[in-house]
Formats: structure tokens, C-alpha cells, sequence
């Protein structure tokens, strides 16, 4: 991922012709390439963005716009309600989880499948097949899962395992880890693709060159081969963690935030005070602060890698 | 060229505020169409009606198809054109209503709970035409109870066309298990609450079925306890903040649903109502609180009325009835206006009526519909209608805006949990304090 990005950087800069006219084709042609992109992206992306802000600004909440302004009256309420201070809890607890079970999957699974063994291209596959899923039939299918009187439960008790036994989405200490459950089965499949790439992009030769050194195998994955795999790493991080924050349609097919906040997330908030409540202003902070929060974890990564490309 | 067309369009503005007939009215069609317009007012009888709604479910949609059918009879050219939105309650269809009310192009007719859920919303907005003349020329005061009026008007203005009526204060039951443990129906909180806990004692573990995911369920409880604890004037008081939530009728209303609680599933926030029917039915319990569309799971499972299970108002309620009502209302700005209006007339007629309820699973809003072609249940209902005192639902959109309503959920959910009845109350008073006090 990083190595993609870092490639244009890498192409020699042309001498820059010196033409009379400023707006000569050459100069023009690039402007012109960028220009639908960009302007679709600016009305589209910012544009709405800065709508977004403005409504979280304004006196909205009801069912006819009201662009009254009113400072940071919506998100001071928003603080102070029981349900979105749980929300954020829930969202560290969401990402810190999710990321971990994701994270260990795959590049257990990755290291697995780079054995060259017989049937790993089958297992490659069998591993990123639920990818290939909505969150909403991930999660209706998990649903079923763990549905008391159906689900795995049922399993457990026939196997004489009923102390494993849990209210995967009706207890109120369990109920988001069900939810982390689901996700990570469907994600961990993505991560392992991401580290199996990196490990197929290590040259054996390094590998070789430390086994000379008398590295054991042990030796040879942390020392050598993991800190190879930090920007692969990073990525996934990058790429899931945004996926966390924004969740939605998982946690609204499998629990729809319950029981009590217990398993509830701001984008589930979001949903409800825009569209359900007609609190337009009270929504539009939400989205903001959710804007905020994934803003916190991609900038940092997009100053590294502008520094990373920069220094090459 | 543009001053000639600018001459017709000003022509055609004045004919049209003093032509009344039909025949000017086909005229301006005609000319209009000439000039490429298509803001053609059309006349009774010919364009298109929208209709939007949620109506989608099983049932349901068929009732709207009769109403459709008896639609176009009446007015065999008009075009009816079905926008419903599926989800449950209209959990999606309002905020696509809404997306289009926002826009200027309203559906010509669209459905809404009664009261405040128009009322403090499209109303406030002054975005509704009252149809309080159509409600007069027809005659409706004679034939829908005084109660439910005041449910739809506001200002001195009637809003919608109530099309149909729900009981939301039902308390079902397994017969022939209730039955054969010698157990008879509760008719009070505290008669019911024996019952339950005999019933555990004689072997039944969760007596009570619950099914609360999204909590909607549980703040049907919780009105149907408030309107037994406090009586109906108190129960009207408090939805519109004359009344104090922290007062001694809603903690007693808190109180008996923290009792009953040790007798539910405790896996209720995992299902939802028509998944606890399936445990009355399967005999795993025996009673569920739920309102009178819990009747469509019975039917489906071939259980008949009074054999295999049996109805009575919600502990401490009798002679009073929870209104959960759908109607109809009219946009300002739509584009068939006069089919808008033929059609909140058929909503309103007494045909209409008898030809939507049987099949919706509610009862008729008007008092002069025949009992015949309704099941068993829907006419003691209808019955009961008749002399009970009407209370809007909260739960429902009726009595309070959605967003109070949707707190009271949220609220709910944790007081499922927390079981703290003095926390609970403040918090309810504090989301009437918000959203109640204002509208």
C-alpha cells in the first residue's frame, strides 16, 4: 500500500519547459485531467462536509431546515447525554478489539498460508470468502448464531460445554463482543490478503542471509520478518480502524445498539436522531465528532507517509 | 415569442381562479399541454394520486389494495400510484418523506400515526393543509367519537383522516394453559402479578412473554401501567407536560413493570414481539402485553379467539382504550389536489373503511361501520370503542413528538437493566422537559 503510493515520487521530475504562453497545452492538459475530479470531489466531499458542520451549528431540530446559528449549543448537549458518552466508550472498546482479533487473525493466517503447503490456495480462499460479504447478511447470519434457544448455545449444550455458554447478544457485559465476533470473522480474511502480500513481497534472500547467521526460526520472524511488515501493518491499521468507526449496518441487523446502550455506536446515533427524531442539528454534530475521530487516526498516517515519500 | 407564451400562462392563471367546472377545467388541461406545461391542475377523475405509506407487510398491504380498489371505482381514470416504503412503523419511510417534503415535491396524500407525530412536525412546519372543511361537508363529528377529533386537530384545525384504529392496550393469553392451571385472567396490576407468580409456582418458569428490541414494546407497558395507575386525566396530563413524570402514578407504573420483569424471558432484547407470540403459542409462556396486531401470529397459527387464547384490556385499564391510528393528510403544494381530496374522503367513508379494517386487523374509526366481516376479537373491540374512554398512545406518535417518544426508549432500555425506578422517572422527566414542554 505504502510502496504504491510512494511510486509517482519516484518517477524523475522532466526538466519544465519554459514556454512563453502560461497556458500552454502542456501546462493546460494536467489542469484539465484533475479539474472533474476535483471539483467533484470538492462539491461532493468537502462541500457536504461543510454543510454537515454548519448544520451541527445551527438551530435544526425539527423538520424544516433552520440555519439559525447557534455555536456549539448541539454538541454541549450532545456531552451531556447518557447514551453518546457510552457510545464513545463503546467506540474504543469497538476498534481496540476489533483491531486486535483482526490484526492476530490474519497475520497468524498469513504466516500459515506462506508455509507453501498443499491446499493453501484452498484455505487463501476459504479465509477471504466472507469479505466478499454485506455487513448486513454477515450480521444476520451471526444473528442466527447466537440466537439463545437456536444458535450456538444449542451446540454447546449438546457437547456437554454448557459452562462456555453465553447471552452472545442479551447480556449487557457480552453483547458487543458478540458484535466484535462477527466483524472480525468478517475482516480478519482482508488482513490476512494484506500480510500475505507483505510476506510474499520479502525476498528470500533475507531470510537466507539470517538463517546463515545462525538466526533460529523464532529469531528470524521478529527480528527480520515482522519489522519488515511494519507499513503493511500500519495500513491494515489505518484501513480498519476507519471501518470501526463508521460501523453501522453490523450492529444494526445484529443488535440494534442493545440491550439498554450497551452495544450502541455514534454512527447508530447518528442514524436515529437525523432521521427518527428530526434532531437534524444534534445528528450533523455526531457526524462531526465521528469526522473528528477518524480525522485523528488518518492524519497522522497521511503526514508519515507524505514525510516517507518526501525523504526517498 | 416568451411575451405570447407569458400572455397565455397569465390568461390561463386568471380562467383558473374563476372557472369552477369540469369542462373549463379539461380547457386549461388542454391548453396547458399546448404550452408544454405540465403543472396541469387536473380535474377529479383524471391525472395521477400518490399515496405514500409503509404499508407492506403481510395484511396490511392487502387492506391498502382494497382501498385502492374502492378508490377506483369511485374514480375509474385516476392513476394510483403506490409509493410504499417497507420497515416497520415507517422506520424508513419518514425519512424519505421527509427528503421529499423538504424538496417541494410531496406525495399527494401519505400516511401518519395520528396527533403529534403530524401535529409537531409537518403542522408545526406549517406544511399541511387542514382538512377541516372536507371533515365538515362529510360529516364525520356524527360518526368518530369526540376523543378521537381532538387526537387530530390542533389550533382548532383537523389535520388527518383517521382511516383506522389499533388497541394498544391488550393483555393476551394462552386459554388453554391459563385454563389448566386454574388461573383467570387478570383484570388488575396486582390480580396480574399473582397470576404470574402462580403460574411460575405450577411450573411455568417465564410466564410473561417480552420481546423488547428497540424498546417500543416496553413503553407500551409502560402507558398502558401510567393510564392504570393514574386514570385517564392524569395519563393526558402528563403527555403534555401539565404533569410530572417523577410523580407517584409513573413510579407505581415502574414499579409493577420491575415486578413482572422477574417473570419475562431474559432474553427479551434479543426478540421482538411477534418471536414472544411464538412463546405463548409453544406454551413456554403464557401472557404478552402488545397491541391488537399480535391477533395476525394467532390467526396465521390457526389458533381460534377464545379457544386457544383470549384477550382482556391491560391490567388496570378496562373501560379504557389506547388509541394507535393511522390517517391520512394532505400536503400543501400537491400536484393532484382534487384527487388528493376524493381520497382522504374514501379514507373517511364508511365503505372505505369496511373494506380496509378486516383485512388491516384493526377496527374502523367511525362507530357506523357493520360488525360483520370482522373476526370476533375486532368486534368486542368495536364495542368497546364505543363507550371507552380514547387515550392517545405515546409509543405510537399519538399523544407525544417521536423524538420524546424515541428517549423513552432509549430510557427504557436501560431501566431494563439498571431496574432503578427513581432514576428512571427523572431522566423521563427530563426528556418531557425537552421535547414536550416545547411543542
Amino acid at each position: 500500500m505504502a510502496t504504491a503510493t510512494a511510486q509517482p515520487a519516484m518517477v524523475e521530475r522532466l526538466p519544465r519547459s519554459r514556454s512563453i504562453f502560461p497556458w500552454s497545452s502542456e501546462r493546460l492538459t494536467p489542469i484539465l485531467l484533475v479539474a472533474p475530479s476535483v471539483i467533484l470531489i470538492g462539491i461532493f466531499v468537502y462541500g457536504f462536509i461543510g454543510q454537515t458542520i454548519r448544520v451541527s451549528l445551527s438551530r435544526w431540530n425539527n423538520v424544516l431546515p433552520d440555519y439559525t446559528f447557534v455555536g456549539l449549543r448541539n454538541y454541549i448537549r450532545l456531552f451531556g447525554i447518557e447514551r453518546f458518552q457510552n457510545d464513545l466508550i463503546n467506540t474504543v472498546h469497538f476498534t481496540a478489539f476489533f483491531l486486535a482479533g483482526c490484526l492476530v487473525i490474519g497475520l497468524g493466517a498469513a504466516v500459515l498460508l506462506d508455509q507453501r503447503l498443499r491446499g493453501t490456495l484452498f484455505f487463501q480462499n476459504v479465509f477471504m470468502y466472507p469479505l466478499a460479504l454485506a455487513f448486513v447478511v454477515t450480521g444476520t447470519v451471526w444473528r442466527w448464531i447466537f440466537n439463545p434457544y437456536t444458535g450456538i448455545n444449542v451446540i454447546l449444550d449438546n457437547l456437554h460445554l454448557g459452562f462456555l455458554k453465553s447471552g452472545w447478544l442479551t447480556d449487557t457485559n457480552v453483547a458487543l463482543n458478540g458484535v466484535v465476533i462477527a466483524a472480525v470473522w468478517q475482516m480478519s480474511g482482508f488482513c490476512m490478503a494484506m500480510f500475505l502480500a507483505g510476506l510474499r513481497g520479502i525476498p528470500e534472500e533475507l531470510r537466507e542471509a539470517a538463517r546463515v547467521d545462525g538466526a533460529t526460526e523464532w529469531q528470524l520472524f521478529w527480528r527480520v520478518v515482522f519489522p519488515l511488515l511494519r507499513p503493511i501493518t500500519l495500513s491494515a491499521v489505518i484501513i480498519l480502524g476507519h471501518i470501526s468507526l463508521k460501523i453501522f449496518d453490523l450492529i444494526y441487523v445484529m443488535t440494534s445498539g442493545g440491550p439498554g446502550y450497551s452495544s450502541d455506536l455514534p454512527s447508530l446515533y447518528m442514524f436515529r436522531a437525523t432521521f427518527q427524531e428530526n434532531l437534524y442539528g444534534r445528528g450533523a454534530a455526531i457526524a462531526t465528532m465521528l469526522l473528528l475521530l477518524v480525522a485523528i487516526l488518518i492524519v497522522p498516517y497521511l503526514i508519515w507517509n507524505i514525510r516517507g515519500e518526501t525523504e526517498r | 415569442m416568451s411575451n405570447n407564451l407569458w400572455s397565455r400562462r397569465e390568461f390561463v392563471k386568471r380562467a383558473g381562479t374563476t372557472a369552477g367546472t369540469v369542462a373549463v377545467g379539461f380547457g386549461l388541461a388542454d391548453l396547458l399541454a399546448a404550452c408544454g406545461s405540465t403543472s396541469a391542475p387536473a380535474a377529479t377523475g383524471t391525472g395521477n394520486l400518490e399515496i405514500f405509506s409503509w404499508w407492506t407487510g403481510p395484511g396490511e398491504k392487502e387492506g391498502l389494495a382494497q382501498l385502492f380498489n374502492f378508490y377506483k371505482q369511485k374514480y375509474p381514470n385516476v392513476t394510483i400510484v403506490n409509493q410504499a416504503v417497507a420497515g416497520g412503523a415507517g422506520s424508513n419511510a419518514k425519512a424519505v418523506l421527509a427528503t421529499r417534503m423538504q424538496g417541494g415535491q410531496p406525495p399527494d396524500s401519505f400516511q401518519v400515526h395520528a396527533g403529534q407525530e403530524l401535529i409537531s412536525t409537518w403542522v408545526k412546519a406549517s406544511k399541511m393543509e387542514p382538512i377541516t372543511s372536507i371533515w365538515n361537508a362529510a360529516g364525520w363529528d356524527s360518526v368518530v367519537p369526540k376523543d378521537l377529533k381532538d387526537i387530530v386537530s390542533s389550533n382548532g384545525d383537523i389535520w388527518s383522516v383517521p382511516v383506522n384504529v389499533h388497541r394498544g392496550n391488550a393483555l393476551w393469553y394462552n386459554k388453554k394453559l391459563l385454563d389448566s392451571k386454574s388461573v383467570n385472567p387478570p383484570t388488575t396490576p396486582d390480580e396480574f402479578t399473582s397470576a404470574l407468580s402462580t403460574l411460575k409456582s405450577k411450573g411455568i418458569a417465564t410466564p410473561l412473554a417480552l420481546g423488547s428490541k428497540g424498546n417500543w414494546q416496553v413503553q407500551m407497558l409502560l402507558e398502558n401501567n401510567i393510564l392504570a395507575a393514574g386514570g385517564a386525566d392524569f395519563y393526558k396530563k402528563i403527555m403534555s407536560a401539565q404533569a410530572s413524570f417523577t410523580d407517584p402514578p409513573v413510579k407505581q407504573a415502574l414499579t409493577w413493570i420491575k415486578t413482572w420483569l422477574k417473570y419475562a424471558n431474559t432474553d427479551n432484547s434479543a426478540i421482538d414481539w411477534d418471536e414472544a407470540d411464538n412463546r405463548i403459542i409453544s406454551g413456554k409462556a403464557v401472557f404478552q402485553v402488545m397491541g391488537d396486531w399480535a391477533k395476525g401470529d394467532f390467526t396465521t397459527k390457526k389458533w381460534v379467539p377464545n379457544v386457544d387464547y383470549g384477550v382482556v384490556p391491560s391490567p388496570g385499564t378496562t373501560g379504557k382504550y389506547m388509541i394507535v391510528c393511522d390517517t391520512f393528510g394532505i400536503p400543501k403544494g400537491v400536484k393532484d389536489h382534487s384527487n388528493a381530496v376524493a381520497w382522504v374522503q374514501v379514507c373517511g367513508s364508511q365503505e372505505g373503511q369496511a373494506a380496509f379494517n378486516p383485512l388491516k386487523g384493526s377496527i374502523p374509526a367511525r362507530t357506523d361501520v357493520s360488525p360483520s366481516g370482522f373476526d370476533v376479537i375486532s368486534q368486542q373491540f368495536m364495542a368497546e370503542f364505543k363507550t371507552d374512554t380514547l387515550v392517545p398512545s405515546s409509543a405510537h406518535g399519538s399523544a407525544t413528538p417521536q423524538n420524546f417518544a424515541n428517549g423513552v426508549n432509549d430510557e427504557l432500555g436501560q431501566f431494563l437493566i439498571k431496574l432503578d425506578v427513581n432514576a428512571t422517572a427523572s431522566k423521563l422527566q427530563s426528556l418531557s422537559d425537552e421535547f414536550l414542554k416545547t411543542s
